[in-house]
């Protein structure tokens, strides 16, 4: 059975409908990161050269990506990790249901992975008994409210302290009235520090992995997938095949470039690298394809695996902006959504590039420079081409473009007024019956004589004159 | 024909207007501003007259079917001419970076390369220095599009890092009396996005009205733009809202009117 | 086949047909000279602190006037004195109760403040995570100035575990207003020493 079709602009309209709070909130909150990265870029004198090293350190990668693959897991074995391959987010979740199973672990802490995220890693475990607990502040809130995260590194970054405060006095006891971030951040660190302690195994994603050594890093500002990969004895880390670096030195470029663009800071607080299991522990690495390798093959759309999850792209975006994440009713929302969420689901998510202005501000923020906005504009072309376009979008389009077609037909009506009804400017009378333009707006005034008409009656004779020699 | 004072000699370039179809019929005196502007700079200026629209609504909507036949209709328009020139750069960065539903033959591409926007060819191919005509005394807000400058390139996009220039803003400098108030987000999209600004009402108006705000906060009594597809959705946005503000097309104000 | 073999078949059908080169990265000019004031400087927008002990024996004095109240010192360096023997810890459990805990750092990175810190030097990983409030010494001439020099100098080969660390822990998740101790370390002093 298909999956229910997203629909982006109503969930955002919602977003923006809720209250006179929320949306504003949003939108501020991501624009200041937005002026940070600004700042923070504009700070390094070679920002656009590092941006263009990264892209094609990336795309060097991916395009040897075999090699490199081999050459990771060779370093990491050697390095006395255990490393384990999943086609899909099920073989993903098994294997780490295996690791936990055999050793008898009832409840794991992780830190944020979208990868895990992706696989439906925590639900897959809940119902097989484990508790399973988020470590991060943002992800540990959303969890407590039953909701995926909106943002890929501000995963509550739609919610007030107001929302927080109310979720986490029926979690976890504290006043519902006191909003107060200090007072909220320290009631769950003393609730987090408990679950550490108890937690048979943490759970780590990676936001790079150094072919030349076996390394994986990960970064967070934290400390939690640190205390996750140093309290209990086992460290499990999912890796997407597409998070493969040559060498230590590429880090150099990327770990600059990373939290500058997400949050405009110099760096996350905790950059981290693991080869091997540390003094008496296990580490488990599960690589993980899961339609990237068909998404390799993709002539189209390849680029988008360069992404580093930095979250640039989504501060920057007006619509995200306005629209909080979970509008996209995807694992991915934001521009980099909008260009993979269709990989896994081309039906379900087939609105999501309409939700665009195509205004481009992605595509030069993106520090692996991401063609997002022309990727956008191409996933259309896709979903046109597969009629996936909602009927009233085509029939609006195919009328257009038959009138289009036929000058005769366009210019057929003499008058302002009648060329205004017949063709201009079509979303203007698209879908009339709603009437989606005037909600919040006035319709423009159609002008008493076209420019055409002018022309006709003012300057035509003049061309002609001129033509004829 | 010789302005007065001549400044510049009598171009020998045929040079093709292109006004799209909302300049048409809701913006013709942009459309005249923009033909009378360049023929004051001596250039020989034709309205092809079977012209319709370049494709890109439809293009925009990835519905490359529909869309070649505007794209096809375009090149026969605007064939032999050695610079098609027209008042709006969303069109412009449609017809030079996508244009992509028809075949590209040698004609097509020559019609694709010769395309311009009226401020690029204003400045970078003319090189006007003055606009001893024009005259505006008012404070006012440019509104550059998110085309113009993140597709066609016609000012610094303010998430690139590398140094500031504004086309735009160069030309109207040079207009006497105008003074230039600059906004808290300068190249921020507006949320008209062409059918976005119908199927994503919501956004776009919410867009459209933080931006509205932003003149507002920054006391512009104009917003001038090469683009009047943004502006039609932002004065539609400010007139429901209350909001004074007047909207105008950079030609009418660099050509001294018609207003 | 098995998944692995199915993943890297998988791969190598769908490489791009196009090989991109490894791009040549070049030396940059660098835009810090004075290595420690900027430190200094990044440290402190990082949310930590620094001191500038004269010697050890001055360095355990600020440590004793900065935590007088701390009940569990945990030091893995020989060169502070703490009550908690680190070498004696078998388990990263045990270091749940630690108020502070004091690391000597390899090295530190002008551009942001970074130290680096490997498992060697935590003797137990969790130390650096666990404790409270954390000191860090550094010798004052251990600086590079970026993440370029900071990555010749890491040796990745050497070290199961290794750690930029760059202040305290911090968060913006709640109505993205900054706190300092979501779950690491509450504060991180630097003693330059
Ligand atoms: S697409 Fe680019 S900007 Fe967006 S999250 Fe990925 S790396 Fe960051």
């Amino acid at each position: 059975m298909a999956a229910k079709r997203v629909d982006p602009a109503a969930n955002a309209a919602a977003f923006i409908d809720q209250d006179d709070i929320h949306e504003p909130a949003h939108d501020r909150n991501l624009w200041a990161a937005r002026m940070k990265r600004d700042a923070a870029a504009k700070a390094i004198p070679e920002w656009e050269d590092l941006r263009t090293i990264a892209s094609l350190i990336k795309e060097h990668t991916l395009t040897h990506l075999d090699k490199y693959l081999e050459q990771f897991e060779a370093n990491a074995i050697k390095r006395g990790a255990k490393v384990y391959w999943a086609r899909d987010a099920a073989e993903h979740n098994q294997h780490v249901w295996n690791i936990l199973n055999e050793r008898k672990i009832s409840s794991i802490i992780k830190s944020k992975s979208m990868l895990q995220e992706e696989c439906g890693m925590t639900q897959f475990l809940e119902t097989r008994g484990i508790t399973v607990t988020e470590s991060d502040l943002g992800e540990r809130i959303q969890q407590l409210d039953n909701q995926p995260p909106s943002h890929i590194v501000m995963p509550a970054i739609h919610k007030t302290a107001a929302d927080i405060a109310q979720i986490f006095s029926k979690a976890i006891g504290t006043d519902p009235n006191n909003t107060d971030p200090h007072y909220l951040n320290e009631a769950m660190r003393q609730d987090a520090r408990k679950r550490f302690l108890e937690a048979g195994a943490g759970m780590t994603g990676a936001n790079f992995a150094i072919a030349e050594t076996g390394t994986f890093v990960v970064c967070t500002n934290e400390g939690n997938a640190d205390i996750g990969a140093a309290v209990p004895r086992v460290h499990i880390a999912s890796i997407g095949i597409e998070k493969i670096l040559p060498k230590v030195e590429d880090l150099g470029v990327f770990i600059r470039l990373l939290s500058r663009s997400a949050l405009g800071t110099l760096a996350t607080q905790y950059t981290s690298h693991f080869s091997g299991p540390r003094k008496g522990g296990e580490l488990h690495i599960i690589i993980t394809d899961n339609g990237r390798s068909k998404r390799l093959g993709m002539d189209d759309f390849w680029h988008s695996l360069k992404c580093i999850r930095c979250g640039a792209c989504m501060n920057t975006c007006p619509v995200y902006r306005r629209s909080g994440g979970l509008s996209y009713g995807a694992t991915y929302s934001g521009p980099i959504g909008i260009i993979l969420d269709p990989t896994f689901d081309e039906s379900k998510y087939s609105e999501l590039p309409y939700h665009s202005t195509l205004c481009g501000s992605c595509t030069e923020v993106c520090p692996v420079k991401i063609d997002i906005s022309d990727q956008i504009l191409r996933w259309r072309k896709v979903m046109a081409e597969k009629k996936f376009l909602p009927i009233s979008r085509r029939l609006a389009f195919s009328a257009a473009g038959k009138i289009f077609e036929r000058p005769n037909l366009f210019h057929g009506a003499e008058t302002a007024a009648s060329a205004a009804l017949k063709i201009t400017p079509h979303f203007l009378l698209y879908n009339r019956a709603l009437n989606p333009w005037g909600r919040h707006r006035e319709l423009p005034h159609f002008a008493k004589q076209t420019f055409r008409e002018w022309f006709i009656q003012n300057k035509q004779q003049n061309q002609e004159d001129k033509q004829q020699p | 024909m010789l302005i007065k004072g001549g400044l510049l000699p009598a171009l020998r370039m045929r040079v093709a207007l292109f006004i799209p179809c909302y300049i048409d019929a809701i913006y013709p005196e942009a459309g005249i501003a923009t033909y009378e502007l360049l023929q004051r700079f001596g250039v020989e200026v034709d309205y092809p007259l079977h012209q319709t629209c370049c494709g890109q609504p439809m293009a925009n909507e990835g519905d490359q079917a529909n869309s070649a036949a505007a794209e096809k209709l375009f090149v026969e328009n605007f064939s032999g001419y050695d610079y098609i020139v027209g008042p709006a750069g969303s069109c412009v960065k449609h017809v030079k970076q996508h244009f992509d539903a028809i075949p590209q033959t040698d004609e097509v591409k020559t019609v694709r390369a010769n395309t311009w926007e009226l401020v690029e060819f204003l400045h970078d191919v003319l090189r006007v220095k003055a606009f001893p005509w024009a005259y505006f005394r008012y404070k006012a807000s440019l509104h550059n599009s998110c085309s113009a400058i993140r597709g066609l390139h016609i000012a610094q996009p303010s998430e690139h890092m590398a140094p500031y220039f504004n086309k735009s803003e160069h030309l109207l400098r040079m207009v006497e009396g105008l003074e230039l108030v600059s906004l808290d987000r300068p190249d921020e999209c507006c949320g008209f996005g062409g059918t976005f600004c119908v199927t994503d009402e919501a956004v776009s108006a919410r867009m459209g009205l933080d931006r509205v705000h932003d003149y507002v906060r920054n006391e512009a009594e104009f917003i001038i733009s090469p683009d009047m597809s943004c502006l039609m959705h932002q004065q539609g946005i400010a007139r429901k809202a209350g909001i004074d503000l007047k909207f105008i097309h950079i030609a009418q104000v660099l050509n001294g009117g018609p207003f | 086949m098995n998944p692995r073999e199915q993943i890297f078949d998988a791969v190598r059908n769908h490489l791009p047909a196009e090989k991109i080169d490894y791009p040549q990265i070049p030396v940059f000019q660098k835009t810090i000279t004075e290595l420690l004031p900027a430190f200094e400087e990044r440290l402190l927008d990082a949310g930590a602190t620094f001191f500038l002990p004269k010697d050890l024996r001055e360095a355990q004095f600020l440590l004793e006037q900065q935590f007088g109240e701390a009940s569990v010192i945990c030091s893995a360096t020989p060169d502070i004195k703490g009550n908690r023997d680190i070498r004696q810890v078998k388990n990263p459990h045990e270091l749940a109760d630690v108020d502070v805990g004091v690391i000597r750092a390899r090295f530190g990175v002008a551009e942001n403040g970074m130290v680096w810190l490997t498992e060697e030097d935590l003797v137990v990983n969790a130390l650096g995570f666990l404790s409270q409030h954390l000191v860090i010494l550094l010798k004052p001439t251990e600086l590079v100035a970026d993440m370029y020099d900071a990555y010749v100098k890491v040796s990745l080969e050497d070290t199961a575990y290794g750690c930029f660390m760059m202040g305290p822990s911090a968060t913006a998740d709640i109505g993205a207003v900054l706190v300092h101790g979501a779950q690491g370390a509450r504060s991180l002093s630097v003693y330059l020493v």
